[in-house]
């Protein structure tokens, strides 16, 4: 079975290696890049499912690399980063990433975190869900308003439609992680925080008056309604 | 204080026009300086003023006297005369002739009148009080006093003496003055009469009035000007000061670029100098300081990266082997099996370091949100259900029926939990231990109690120590990295709260963390005693504070107010 391509762009000779191994065993199809200015050009050659992206890359760094890739793609990014400090783990957040790893990782983690970034939803029923101004096209994966399209990542529409579905029931941030993300256990929740920014950032008419993704002070978020 | 007291001494009206005025005193300069200039100036200014006037009414008395001295006794030489020669003359009425006399004195007096004339007469040996035979204005006999009547009967010669001039109607009002007197003798020896010359002072009043209006009206002006003088030389002096003051504020603030302007080379010019120079040395001191935390920062961070990389590497290989150890030889599967489990202890321990490097570089940061305190622990006992299943001990959660809330970051929160959780079931010796949620308005606080051996005397002291092992000679157990307790209480005091121990030999311990329901608030107690409540009543306890230096808590029936405690602990 085809457990999907994933692009690992890491300088790192050896942890470059070693992670293809490990994702081998796993049943992936790796696909090794050593420099961020390289990234790109095997990302459009390979069609990757997920990229695995070193956050400290010579040349064009991770950040850098990740905006490049949000361009153009939706793909799920997933950041490999040295340092947990709430910086840089938002920093690399903001520029796209859906989800990101401090090293070192236990290699079960990180298959884990891959499997859910590529686990989706079995083919939904044709379904659309309206929330304000906003047209949800749940089978077509699509976000509208009034007849402009919205380009959100898979992320961000799992995150948009989880809150849609219900809309009277108060999300908190461990919940999200849960069904958004797929983790079990309780992550970081800045990864909700800096994917609720990016989402409204997109969807809001006013990101600063947020009226779609409401936060619910000390609890978490809902969908708003009218 | 003095000022307390000048506040009792006053009326309530008076405190508002006086406090703010004691307050100006108190924290300005430049005002204490012209309110002393006022007055120690207004006091100067009226001796000065009261001399003055003293001695003007002094040499306007004395001039007076003399002129009136003068000119009295020629009239009284001419009036014998006159009389000496009416005596010579016919035989005339000397009630007449007198009157005639006196009439023609006052005459001469001018108008107004500069003096009034009284003859008093014939004198007896009475001396009385309406006496008065004639006079050139409607005045009392009392005006020459008794003295210098008796003196003016009794012996002969011009007399004279202060006096107030008293007016029997309304022409003219009272006033000091002086009288001058002699016997003047009738011709007809019908009897001597006493004539009298009253000099009142209303001019000399007026004048002395129109002086000391002068003097005080100046006085005021001149008073005006001093302070106003004082004011401005002492702002010369302040502007200065103040400006220094302010730049030390922003100096203090963390502004280090900021400096004194110096101007010429005076007094004020040198401490601007000697300041700046100040300034620039701690400014120098801090920068090589901040450059070096901002390397040692650097340095922890690039270590962080260098070591993390290869160790995921190695990580992934020895899990790899791992995987893979049923086809390996009895030997090296042990070998990939003790490979993983010290690359597990490897890792916490890199992990730790990097955190306390972390907070001795000052760059630890709070995430804060509102966390139930009550839900992190039931998640915190779940997640460690399993390794205390395996311990055999059981964990209890005593925690409130509504939310223990608090605003606080949850990881570090979770991290001092799961961490005094780990240590108690480490150390339970397959006893129970509790976990003790509990909140009050200000603080919440989470209590962790086992029932094993306890801590020594001293220890409570030691816990948080880095490093540092109950028992050297106890075998080391897996998992531990030393560093648990000493991050536990740096978060905590990142919270600005305290972690406590308490512990007695063979009757368990009891980790206590509490922190300020709102961030930032101080903490004054913590709901849950640091001594369990099972142990309080008459028996000995041992328990200290982070660094042990705080007696014991009181038994809670002799206070039933939640403890107090230091809010300063410092690890050693």
């Amino acid at each position: 079975m085809h457990r999907g391509r994933v692009l690992v762009v890491d300088d790192d000779a050896s942890l470059a290696e070693m992670l293809t191994i490990v994702l081998r065993q796993e049943g992936f199809d790796p696909v090794m890049c050593m420099s961020g200015d390289e990234a790109l050009a095997a990302f459009r050659e390979h069609r990757p499912d997920i990229v695995l992206l070193d956050v400290m890359l010579p040349g064009m760094d991770g950040v850098d690399v990740c905006k490049a890739l949000r361009a153009e793609s939706g793909v799920p990014i997933v950041m490999l980063t040295a340092r947990s400090d709430t910086v840089d783990v938002v920093v690399g957040l903001e520029s796209g990433a859906d989800d990101y790893m401090v090293k070192p990782f236990k290699p079960k983690e990180l298959v884990a975190r891959i499997r859910a970034r590529l686990r989706r939803f079995d083919q939904p029923a044709p379904e659309q869900i309206t929330v304000r101004d906003l047209v949800i096209d749940v089978a077509g994966h699509s976000v509208r308003r009034d007849s402009t399209a919205i380009t959100l990542t898979p992320l961000e529409f799992d995150l948009l439609l989880c809150l849609a579905r219900k809309p009277w029931q108060v999300f908190t941030r461990e919940v999200l992680l849960e069904q958004v993300w797929g983790y079990r256990h309780a992550a970081d929740t800045r990864l909700v925080n800096v994917h609720v920014q990016r989402l409204r950032s997109k969807i809001e008419h006013d990101p600063e008056h947020p009226q779609i993704v409401v936060t619910v002070r000390g609890v978490g978020y809902k969908a708003g309604t009218d | 204080m003095a000022s307390g007291r000048v506040r009792q001494m006053l009326a309530a009206p008076f405190v508002a026009v006086v406090r703010p005025l004691v307050n100006a005193w108190r924290v300005s300069l430049q005002a204490r300086v012209v309110l002393s200039t006022l007055l120690l100036g207004t006091l100067v200014l009226s001796l000065t003023a009261w001399l003055m006037l003293t001695q003007i009414s002094d040499g306007l008395v004395d001039s007076k006297r003399d002129t009136s001295l003068a000119q009295a006794e020629a009239a009284f030489s001419e009036v014998q005369e006159d009389l000496d020669a009416a005596g010579s003359a016919e035989d005339s009425a000397t009630e007449q002739v007198v009157s005639q006399l006196v009439a023609s004195l006052a005459n001469r007096s001018g108008s107004p009148p500069g003096y009034v004339v009284m003859l008093v007469g014939p004198l007896g040996d009475e001396i009385s009080s309406d006496g008065v035979t004639s006079s050139s204005a409607p005045v009392s006999s009392d005006s020459a006093p008794t003295e210098l009547q008796t003196q003016v009967r009794d012996q002969p010669g011009t007399w004279w003496t202060y006096t107030d001039i008293d007016f029997t109607d309304d022409s003219q009002s009272d006033g000091a003055g002086i009288a001058v007197g002699a016997r003047v003798q009738t011709p007809d020896d019908a009897g001597d009469y006493a004539l009298y010359y009253l000099y009142p002072f209303t001019e000399e009043e007026r004048t002395l009035g129109l002086v000391a209006q002068a003097v005080l009206l100046s006085g005021a002006v001149l008073m005006l000007l001093v302070a106003g003088v004082a004011w401005l030389v002492t702002r010369q002096v302040v502007t200065p000061v103040r400006l220094a003051r302010r730049i030390a504020e922003r100096l203090a603030a963390g502004r280090l670029e900021e400096r004194m302007q110096v101007r010429g080379r005076d007094d004020i010019a040198r401490l601007g100098q000697s300041f700046n120079q100040m300034a620039g040395g701690l400014q120098r001191q801090i920068r090589q300081l901040e450059e070096l935390s901002r390397l040692q920062r650097r340095f922890v961070s690039d270590v962080s990266h260098e070591l993390r990389t290869p160790l995921t590497t190695v990580r992934m290989a020895a899990d790899v082997l791992h995987e893979a150890r049923p086809s390996f030889d009895p030997a090296t599967g042990r070998s990939a099996e003790l490979l993983q489990a010290e690359l597990d202890r490897f890792e916490a321990l890199l992990a730790d370091l990097l955190e306390i490097s972390r907070f001795d570089a000052g760059a630890a940061r709070l995430d804060i949100t509102e966390v139930d305190l009550g839900e992190l622990v039931r998640r915190e006992v779940d997640a460690q259900r399993a390794v205390a299943e395996q311990a055999g001990v059981q964990v209890d959660v005593v925690a409130p029926v509504g939310p223990a809330t608090a605003q606080a970051d949850p990881r570090r929160i979770e991290r001092v939990v799961r961490n005094l959780l780990a240590n108690a079931i480490a150390h339970a010796h397959s006893r129970r231990v509790e976990v003790i949620v509990a909140a009050d308005d200000e603080a919440a606080a989470v209590a962790v109690r086992d029932h094993g051996s306890g801590l020594r005397p001293g220890e409570t002291a030691l816990v948080f120590n880095r490093f540092w092992r109950g028992d050297p000679a106890r075998a080391r157990r897996g998992g531990g990295t030393g560093l648990g307790l000493a991050i536990a209480l740096e978060d905590a005091q990142l919270h600005g709260g305290w972690l406590q121990a308490w512990g007695e030999p063979d009757s368990g311990s009891q980790f206590r963390l509490t922190i300020p329901r709102r961030a930032g608030a101080d903490l004054r107690g913590s709901p849950i005693p640091l001594v369990p409540d099972d142990l309080t009543v008459g028996r000995p306890y041992e328990t200290t504070s982070g660094l042990g230096e705080e007696p014991p808590d009181t038994d809670p029936a002799e206070d039933p107010a939640p403890d107090r405690e230091p809010t300063k602990e410092t690890a050693p």
